[in-house]
């Protein structure tokens, strides 16, 4: 333990600097939610975001009452945002589970200060993501068609269609993801439970927490339970969006019947999870003062696998292209040639400078460390990765065999309304839990406190100076 | 409870005139009962008494109908007043489908898409369903009194100022029934008007052979078509006949030598598409070739110029004549000079072999009192109005106001009429002109008789009573005579009788049951030239017709701006001259060359429309001062159409009406007010850019290949026969042998379908035909504009400039294109794409090796549309097929699912008549036979390019043309194994050999 503290920009990532103590982490993080005013910015985002939710249940009931028709689709483009909305949700999705279960599996100490956050993006997403593909069909209320239940009329799935593993893979993946991320935040939910002072509070509290007491039985059981969960999700991490992409893989249309799609898809379902953890993180850490418990270095680490699994993406983007030309197959030279030069290129272009040339800036440090800078560039990220499942989907759909079926996609003020009204609901959500549960997990950061300062941490007043920027009244 | 009676009184039906078939408002509850019940009395009580004796109710079913099983009853309907046998099926009562009869010569089995329309016209809740007077709603015995107080006069007078306007009409009765009355009113005076009638071809046999006369042509036996701005495959009583007599010379397998069309064209049409070696030539550069033909050919005709700008081509064309005199003919346009009518029949006397590929008949139609034709006998009639000698105009259907040519000013002449009646099925722009409109009775509601283009007689016979209590032509003429009327039937029967030798009755039954009265095709005319003097060519040389690249911009002053061009009228390939505006099916019928919907366009070539500074999209304003009146302007839209003469704007007419009923109003532009009586069929005007938008509802946006040749393979007829298996040449256009699952065996029914490239005209019947047979709704200009159009099978259009498809002949290089034409229905793939990725099995295989969808259970994931490489596919975006409106209930074919919104569609094979077949079959404990099941488009196909059968069957037609060496499989390599696969074409130019 050093004399003088270490600069908090100079920590390793996942080192809490010094002068922290269990009771101050744990009442710096219940402190959001039990004690701190909500203020003007919250309640205008969540305003915003309730006008925008309510739109899009409106622009959802007005599609249920009307029919998908209400839509730019048509026939040859007959998937249109619904579909790129979908696998764009998914997609994010992926990055949160690989920063929570996959970075556990490979102790990767730093994941411990966003992997809550990271978790509930997660599930977020994964929610706006399951509702697309219900919401897409031209008789949604009979989805349930895709599971295999009994029926009278014994009728099953068609099991060679993608889109019946794709059923599978989002329901697993919802369940999963739901479990780990309660059975992570069951301890949190204790101390809530201790920490809460209004009886209501208290009794809700203390219901979600199932009786957790702390006990050295409990930690046991619920550290197997978590490694476990977190082995079923890390697999998770690369067969949903393998799946995904075999919805369209499977397809013969030229530009979507490719092998390269599975880790295609997850190398973009990585990035974009990454990039929208980063635009949650940012904010959130500014917001909530948390500048000292989500480090740069923490920043830092998580741009570096942005930007590793950009370069995945990048060598598919590539390879793609080549392969379609280097296959001799007219088809396919055709439809990579319209991709480049045709009706979509325009916004093919912006998808390249946003998911290949925009982030080439992560190669020097300044940037990596450079919260506006990331902040900046997740933002283009998403609007890149949304961008890349709209040309996947809608462009090679547009011109495809023959050339009197072509047509051509363009969307209606409901497509745009429920892109927008599901990315309202989405940040509706995460409002709700930044004020009604820990962002930040608390008892993994005690734990790195163990970790980092062995038994004598958490004992107040030992370590020089105590810090807790705000504490209860 | 009303009783039926009091429902179906004038005022509930006018209320059912409001409900559209597309866009039916949401109707309040009440109102929709109403109408139900309106619809209901209507459809079950009948109206009219008189017709209750024939058409019996189905309260007490007749012993012979079995309920579910369809009754086929033979009539016939009218192509411009001539008939084309039909055999209508009835479901319970209800007309739901028009087959041709194929005993009839005019039909052979096949249809007009009109007819298949036909029946969504009887059914149209906007047709007119009472009689008005003034616009009140008046009553027949009302009308009854007015004519009657009328009539001492009229006769006292001899019929002066008795006034009859008809559209032309072959029908026996109606003559006799005119001849009656013409001979208690001997100064009546009779018009027949037809905006789409030429009176040059009349007038032109006048000048052959001085006497008019209509020529009957035999395809079939010519070895070189000549067409001279002529388009015989559509719109002509004998078209449909005509295309199966061509065609039946074209299919390059069958040995027997395969004939050269040669087609001069000023407005590109199907007989253009079809030909060998295609010209586009402004009408006075095809009246000039005309009379150079007449001139190599020693014809006594005034001296044309001699500069051809295709003189290659018409070396050519000269070469071929000589080479099979005596087998040629040469086949005159409607909008062409009388003497280039004369021309041909000179030319053909020559060239052809009279009685054997060409005879002369004397004229079916009948013929207007004191008048040298068609538009002269309007013109009369309106001189005769505008003097106010007209005392009482019956107008015999036909919509005069809005179809008569602009400088004759029909409206304003009608309006000097004290009376006037209008019979018409609906309230146009004519009915709101005159002082009485009479609904009229459609074709499958009435009796009646109609010669075919050979004279053949049909007997018309009601299928269901009078809907919306019409009344026939032959009810109104009654009106005149004094005697108590007798009604259609008997008036028909007593005609016959006087014709008929003994055992009448059992002749009549005979006649009503084959659509057809035995020898009654009209024998040849013995017709003698004696062509003598012909005037100069008609169309000289106007400055104003040279090419707008070249001509100079007008000259500022009286002239209006812009620059000449020349107008070329033509009627419209789906509504023709407007009688079919309302009729929706139709109107979604994208036309041949453009794949236009819901609309009309100005066809303008791509120099032409670069000089005016316009391309597709771009609106331009036509202005016009030539003739009387003002200064008329119209602004239409622009369709760049490479085959188009350089200079020449196509309108096509019967767009742009006002009171065509809820589908037809406001859609396109109307041209009639530029055409002018001197000039009915090409005009001039001055053209400018409108500096305007227009958005054409198209359902095929990309018209060319891309170089994806392997789609259509083409082969000349010499490359053809060195490489007969010239389509399946590479291995990329054959099926891969190999797969991963083993075949499935078929050993049953193995259900498949050639279409033949070579037959294929692109005439549209084949959609129509499907959209009629499997209850397929219309979405609308908007929802084709969006790529939602529903048709099972469509006709794609491509522009082709491959070394194969370019006319080696001509070597202008304006339009050396080619449009080739190919129907794509579902492929019904053995390996099916759409099955795979299926999530519910909403589409799967049938023993049978029929790719069935299952409307049930579709859950609308679209999958299988992205999956399908051909696109053949249809989603109900929407709520499509309507249910708000009965009468459009009534049309649908029961035994075909009407599909709600949500779920996929796509072609069966006629599913249900397959499992028809095969129950009757099974029945009578034997397989089905080929030929029992022909599919609606098969059966429609005027030359028969689509074959269906059992490939198990080795008597199968289709089993022979699958063994043509032209068979190909569309985009083969992707290993579907479609069951439809095509003949390629092969076309027949005269340069033997290109290598």
């Amino acid at each position: 333990m050093a004399d003088s503290p270490t600069p908090v920009a100079e920590l390793r990532a996942g080192d809490i600097p010094a002068g922290w103590s269990y009771r101050s982490l744990t009442e710096k993080i219940t402190y959001i939610v039990f004690y701190r005013r909500s203020r003007l910015p919250w309640f205008t985002g969540l305003a915003l975001c309730l006008l925008l939710s309510l739109m899009f249940c409106a622009a959802v009931g007005y599609l249920l009452f009307n029919g998908p028709g209400i839509w730019g689709i048509a026939i040859p483009v007959a998937w249109g945002y619904a579909i790129g909305n979908y696998v764009w949700w998914i997609g994010m999705a992926q990055g949160g589970t690989f920063i929570s279960a996959v970075l556990l599996l490979v102790s990767q100490t730093w994941r411990r200060s966003i992997n809550r956050s990271a978790e509930a993006m997660t599930l977020f997403a994964a929610v706006m993501a399951g509702l697309f593909p219900i919401l897409h069909l031209g008789r949604p209320w009979f989805f349930y068609w895709l599971a295999p239940y009994p029926n009278k009329m014994e009728l099953w799935p068609q099991w060679r269609s993608p889109l019946v593993w794709d059923f599978f893979a989002i329901a697993a993946y919802l369940l999963v993801s739901l479990m780990f991320w309660y059975a992570g935040l069951l301890p949190d939910l204790a101390s809530m439970r201790d920490r809460a002072r209004g009886r209501l509070t208290q009794v809700l509290f203390a219901l979600a927490a199932l009786g957790w007491r702390g006990e050295a039985r409990h930690w046991k059981r619920h550290q197997t339970a978590y490694l476990l969960v977190a082995g079923m999700a890390a697999p998770l991490v690369v067969s949903v969006h393998s799946v995904v992409s075999l919805d369209y893989a499977i397809g013969n249309t030229p530009g979507f019947h490719s092998t390269i799609f599975p880790p295609y898809f997850v190398a973009g379902a990585l990035f974009s999870g990454f990039a929208m953890v980063l635009t949650l993180l940012i904010p959130m850490r500014r917001f909530f003062h948390l500048e000292e418990l989500i480090t740069p270095a923490i920043i830092d680490n998580m741009a570096k696998v942005m930007f590793a699994v950009n370069w995945v993406l990048i060598y598919s983007y590539v390879a793609e292209t080549f392969t379609n030309f280097y296959s001799g197959d007219p088809y396919e030279r055709y439809m990579s040639l319209d991709r480049l030069t045709g009706l979509y290129a325009p916004v093919y272009w912006i998808q390249i400078f946003c998911n290949v040339i925009a982030t080439q800036v992560l190669w020097w440090r300044w940037a990596r460390r450079n919260l506006t800078v990331l902040f900046i560039l997740s933002l283009v990220i998403q609007l890149g990765m949304w961008i890349e499942r709209f040309i996947i989907t809608v462009q090679p759909l547009h011109r495809d065999f023959l050339p009197s079926a072509w047509g051509a996609f363009s969307p209606t003020r409901w497509d745009w309304l429920t892109l927008f009204g599901s990315c309202a609901f989405f940040v509706l959500l995460l409002l709700l839990f930044v004020r009604l549960l820990p962002a930040i997990s608390i008892h993994d950061l005690r734990g790195q406190l163990h970790e980092q300062y062995g038994s004598s941490a958490g004992k107040p007043g030992q370590q020089s100076g105590q810090r807790s920027a705000e504490q209860p009244t | 409870m009303k009783s039926p009676a009091d429902i179906a009184s004038p005022n509930v039906l006018t209320q059912m005139r409001g409900t559209d078939a597309l866009t039916a408002p949401q109707q309040e509850r009440r109102r929709v009962l109403g109408l139900m019940a309106a619809s209901a009395a209507l459809v079950g009580a009948g109206c009219s008494a008189p017709d209750e004796r024939y058409l019996v109710p189905y309260a007490e079913g007749p012993e012979q109908l079995l309920p579910g099983v369809p009754v086929l009853y033979a009539t016939a309907l009218a192509e411009r007043g001539y008939a084309i046998g039909a055999l209508v099926e009835t479901n319970d009562g209800r007309p739901t489908k028009v087959e041709g009869n194929p005993r009839h010569p005019a039909s052979l089995g096949s249809t007009t898409p009109q007819m298949q329309a036909s029946v969504l016209q009887l059914w149209d809740p906007a047709r007119s369903s009472v009689l008005l007077n003034r616009g009140q709603i008046g009553l027949w015995p009302q009308l009854q009194t007015a004519i009657e107080s009328q009539r001492a006069a009229l006769e006292q007078s001899a019929g002066a100022g008795l006034h009859i306007l008809m559209r032309p009409s072959t029908s026996p009765l109606l003559a006799s029934q005119l001849e009656r009355i013409r001979q208690r009113y001997p100064r009546l005076q009779i018009a027949v008007y037809d905006p789409l009638a030429s009176d040059s071809q009349p007038a032109g046999t006048q000048l052959a052979f001085g006497r008019a006369l209509e020529p009957l042509y035999h395809f079939d036996r010519v070895r070189v078509v000549v067409t001279l701005d002529a388009d015989f495959l559509q719109g002509q009583p004998g078209s449909v006949r005509y295309a199966r007599d061509l065609i039946s010379r074209r299919i390059p397998d069958r040995g027997a030598d395969m004939s050269r069309l040669y087609a001069v064209e000023s407005t590109p049409g199907l007989i253009g598409a079809l030909a060998d070696h295609r010209l586009s030539a402004r009408p006075d550069q095809i009246e000039a070739l005309a009379y150079r033909l007449a001139d190599a050919f020693a014809i006594a005709a005034p001296a044309a110029p001699a500069q051809s700008p295709a003189a290659r081509w018409e070396q050519g064309l000269l070469a071929d004549l000589r080479a099979h005199r005596g087998a040629c003919l040469v086949i005159p346009g409607d909008g062409m000079p009388p003497a280039v009518h004369a021309l041909a029949c000179a030319l053909n006397e020559q060239l052809g072999t009279p009685g054997v590929t060409h005879a002369y008949l004397e004229p079916l139609g009948y013929q207007p009192t004191s008048a040298a034709g068609s538009l002269d006998s309007l013109r009369m009639l309106t001189e005769a109005a505008s003097a106010g000698a007209v005392q009482l105009l019956l107008i015999l259907d036909g919509n005069p106001v809005y179809d008569a040519p602009a400088d004759l000013q029909f409206a304003s002449a009608l309006a000097r009429i004290p009376q006037s009646l209008h019979l018409s099925a609906y309230v146009d722009e004519t009915s709101a002109a005159c002082t009485w409109h009479i609904p009229a009775t459609h074709p499958f509601e009435q009796w009646g008789d109609l010669r075919a283009y050979d004279g053949t007689t049909s007997l018309i016979q009601p299928l269901i009573a009078p809907l919306y209590g019409g009344h026939s032509a032959h009810e109104l003429l009654d009106l005149l005579t004094p005697l108590q009327a007798s009604e259609d039937h008997a008036q028909l029967q007593a005609l016959w009788r006087s014709r008929a030798d003994a055992d009448f009755d059992q002749r009549w039954r005979g006649w009503l049951r084959a659509g057809l009265i035995d020898g009654t095709a009209a024998p040849a005319a013995s017709a003698r030239l004696q062509l003598t003097t012909l005037p100069a060519p008609q169309f000289a040389r106007s400055p104003e017709a040279q090419p707008v690249a070249t001509a100079p911009a007008a000259a500022v002053g009286s002239a209006p701006a812009g620059r000449a061009v020349q107008l070329i009228f033509a009627a419209d390939q789906s509504v023709r001259d407007g009688q079919w505006s309302n009729n929706a099916w139709l109107q979604e019928l994208p036309r041949s060359m453009s794949k236009l919907t819901w609309g009309n366009a100005a066809y303008v070539s791509p120099r032409t429309a670069a000089a005016l500074g316009v391309q597709t999209g771009d609106e331009i304003w036509l202005e016009q001062n030539e003739g009387s009146g003002l200064p008329r302007q119209l602004r239409v839209g622009v369709w760049v159409l490479p085959q188009q003469p350089d200079g020449c704007i196509t309108l096509p007419l019967g767009y742009g009406r006002t009171s065509a009923g809820p589908v037809g109003d406001g859609v396109g532009f109307d041209a009639y007010p530029l055409r002018l009586a001197a000039a009915p069929w090409y005009g001039q005007a001055h053209a400018r850019r409108a500096g305007t938008r227009w958005s054409p509802a198209l359902t095929q946006r990309d018209q060319t290949l891309h170089g994806r040749d392997e789609l259509l393979p083409l082969a000349t007829l010499g490359q053809f026969r060195r490489e007969p298996r010239f389509a399946t040449a590479s291995e990329d256009e054959r099926v891969p042998d190999h797969t991963l699952y083993p075949a499935y065996p078929y050993p049953g029914y193995k259900w498949a379908m050639t279409i033949d490239l070579n037959a294929c005209i692109g005439c549209n019947a084949c959609t129509i035909a499907c959209q009629a047979e499997n209850n397929i709704p219309v979405v609308g200009a908007e929802q084709v504009r969006l790529g939602r159009v529903m048709h099972w099978i469509r006709i794609d259009r491509y522009e082709d400039d491959r070394p194969e498809a370019v006319d080696p002949l001509d070597t202008a290089g304006s339009a050396r294109t080619r449009t080739l034409f190919q129907p794509v229905p579902c492929m019904q793939c053995e390996h099916a794409p759409c099955e795979e990725v299926c999530p519910v099995d909403a589409t799967v295989h049938d023993s049978q090796g029929l790719n069935l969808q299952i409307y049930n259970r579709c859950i609308g994931t679209r999958f299988c549309s992205n999956n399908c490489p051909y696109k053949v596919r249809r989603f109900n975006f929407l709520q499509y097929s309507n249910q708000s409106v009965e009468a459009l209930k009534a049309l649908q074919n029961p035994d075909v699912t009407v599909r709600r919104r949500g779920v996929m569609e796509k072609c069966t094979y006629c599913l249900q008549r397959i499992e028809r077949a095969r129950i009757a079959a099974e029945l009578e404990h034997r397989g089905v036979r080929d030929g029992e099941i022909v599919t609606a488009c098969q059966a429609v196909c005027p030359t028969q390019a689509i074959r269906f059968g059992n490939l198990n069957d080795p008597q199968a037609q289709v089993l022979m043309t699958k063994a043509s060496a032209r068979n190909y499989s569309l985009l083969a390599d992707l290993n579907t194994r479609p069951r439809t696969t095509y003949l390629a074409r092969v076309l027949n130019p005269a340069e033997p050999d290109r290598g």
